[in-house]
């Protein structure tokens, strides 16, 4: 479609040629139609598959057969799901620091300028993959290792010590924790490194040439810059495994007690809280996740303000 | 120094138990007969194809809705883009196993489609949305939309000859990028098809999980290197990126 007048250079006359090619709509859709026609069929989609469901569980929550009611969201008291949520919080509070921890000190030492040339790439992609590992493959390839009869179980067997009798086991609390390790440490390891890059040298050697020492310089100059990338790494691992089901299902079977299972028992059918409880169920997960995410947001605020200086 | 040894072990050591065990084949033999049962379980080779098509169909999904609304937000609404973050974010506040208990309360036809495992692609894209979303801004945040855009309607171009000959194809490496990472998200995704009761590749490793452990062991390596692969591909398109070549009139 070639316009019979060419109009000259400029956004003014490019949107005047735009507008008289396309069919004339009235008011406000003439003059939106680009953002209706372009963003519109997107902003539906998430309305319509992601608010929606989030809000008709708010409502199936709330409402029961005589109208308003809080009569579900109380029922989450009850001690199975009291103890689902304890256990949830537990686990991604103990996990987390388990990456904060092991990630930190790993992405600390590989950017350390001793540390061999490869070893940083090497790390860095199979932190994506390992990231990404997580769920069934995951459960399986820990059972494989440290299940009942798993080759490092075995192993220590051959070697005289028997894990299982000494109290432990892969499908407890504490085998969870060691095994969501295998997807909190290398996010960390993504999350932190640009953090960790953006402590100059030159602070570092202006804290020695102070006199400072290792330990001061982490005191007092590293730490403080650190720690609200640090406090932002710990808030998205935290969400990212209170949110976890696929690694816990297949490890476990649905028989701990987590708040994703529970919901995912409400679901099967296989569990004596009504719908309308997972869907309160369902709600105090959300709760949860905004109130990290928000964290998260005014923490990595300030975290960005340390990055490009 | 030994901090990452351990790490190193740590990591390694699953991945190898794995890989021992998915060879062993009872008392001392070792051998491929695990994979072998594996290749002639017609399930598992329709399993595996469904999730591709899936992902495959995730992406095209996913490109058709988000890469005009990204475009035009860089071109004409830049004041959208807070919008646009926050919307990318809510997937991690709605976590899938929430999504999947709103969802099945909220629709429950059309038959067709709800009861096909196409249905899935459904949530997926949302699963997927914070990754695509970001890949797809960065490499537009490279591209000089402004010229682009201007160059090909004064050439006669419309929208979508626009979009289709001219946007898609600057943003190759960034389409690869997020295509990829589709990929893994969606090879890997269990709690919807588990939930929705769709055989998917996940959900058939645990199904076979319950029965042969070999055999799930097999499984999990062969689902790692998929993994593997798709993150280097990631890796090697995101390489070579650049600002897109706006050619002259040679």
């Amino acid at each position: 479609m070639r316009q019979a007048s060419d109009a000259p250079a400029g956004m003014a006359s490019d949107r005047a040629s735009i507008a008289s090619r396309s069919v004339r709509l009235p008011g406000w859709l003439g003059r939106h139609w680009g953002t209706v026609l372009f963003i519109g069929p997107f902003l539906l989609y998430v309305l319509v598959f992601l608010l929606l469901p989030a809000l008709r569980l708010l409502a199936q929550a709330l409402i029961d057969p005589h109208g308003l009611t809080l009569r579900y969201i109380a029922e989450l008291a009850q001690p199975q799901t009291v103890q689902a949520f304890s256990n949830s919080i537990v686990l991604s509070a103990v996990s987390a620091a388990v990456g904060l921890v092991f990630g930190g000190l790993a992405a600390y030492f590989i950017l350390h300028p001793k540390a061999p040339k490869g070893l940083r790439s090497l790390l860095t992609s199979f932190s994506a993959v390992a990231a990404n590992f997580a769920g069934v493959p995951l459960a399986f390839a820990f059972i494989a290792t440290l299940g009942s009869l798993g080759m490092v179980t075995v192993w220590l067997k051959s070697l005289g010590i028997d894990l299982y009798a000494s109290g432990f086991n892969l499908y407890s609390m504490s085998g969870l924790i060691l095994v969501y390790g295998y997807f909190q440490i290398p996010l960390m390891i993504i999350v932190i490194i640009p953090a960790i890059e953006g402590l100059r040298r030159e602070w570092r050697e202006a804290a020695e040439s102070l006199g400072a020492r290792t330990w001061v310089y982490w005191r007092h100059v590293g730490l403080p810059i650190l720690l609200p990338s640090l406090l932002s790494a710990y808030l998205l691992l935290f969400g990212n495994s209170f949110s976890a089901y696929a690694t816990p299902y297949a490890l476990t079977s649905g028989n701990i007690g987590l708040v994703p299972i529970e919901i995912s028992n409400v679901l099967s059918g296989n569990v004596m809280l009504e719908p309308q409880a997972g869907a309160a169920l369902a709600l105090g997960m959300i709760a949860v996740m905004v109130v990290v995410m928000l964290l998260y947001a005014l923490v990595a605020r300030r975290a960005n303000r340390w990055r490009g200086r | 120094m030994a901090l990452l040894l351990i790490v190193g072990l740590y990591f390694a050591l699953p991945l190898f138990a794995t890989g021992v065990f998915s060879f062993w084949e009872g008392g001392d033999r070792y051998g491929l007969s695990a994979y072998a049962s594996l290749v002639r379980q017609s399930e598992m080779w329709n399993s595996l194809w469904l999730s591709l098509r899936l992902a495959l169909e995730t992406i095209a999904l996913s490109l058709v809705v988000l890469v005009p609304a990204v475009f035009w937000m860089h071109l004409r609404a830049p004041r959208m883009k807070p919008l646009f973050d926050f919307i990318s974010v809510l997937p991690f506040v709605v976590p899938p196993i929430v999504l999947v208990a709103g969802l099945t309360a909220l629709f429950h036809g059309p038959d067709w489609f709800v009861g096909t495992p196409n249905y899935l692609v459904v949530p997926y894209v949302i699963l997927a949305l914070p990754y695509t979303y970001r890949a797809l801004d960065v490499g537009m945040r490279a591209l000089d939309l402004r010229t682009l855009t201007e160059a090909s309607h004064s050439l006669g171009a419309g929208w979508g000859t626009f979009l289709l000959r001219v946007l898609v194809p600057n943003l190759a490496s960034a389409l690869a990028g997020a295509a990829l990472l589709t990929i893994a998200i969606v090879m890997g995704e269990f709690t919807f098809a588990n939930v929705l009761l769709f055989n998917t590749f996940a959900v058939y490793i645990n199904y076979v999980g319950q029965t042969s452990a070999t055999e799930a062991a097999a499984l999990t390596l062969l689902s790692f290197v998929i993994t593997w692969l798709a993150m280097l591909g990631v890796l090697l398109s995101g390489r070579g990126k650049g600002q897109a070549q706006l050619g002259g009139a040679h």
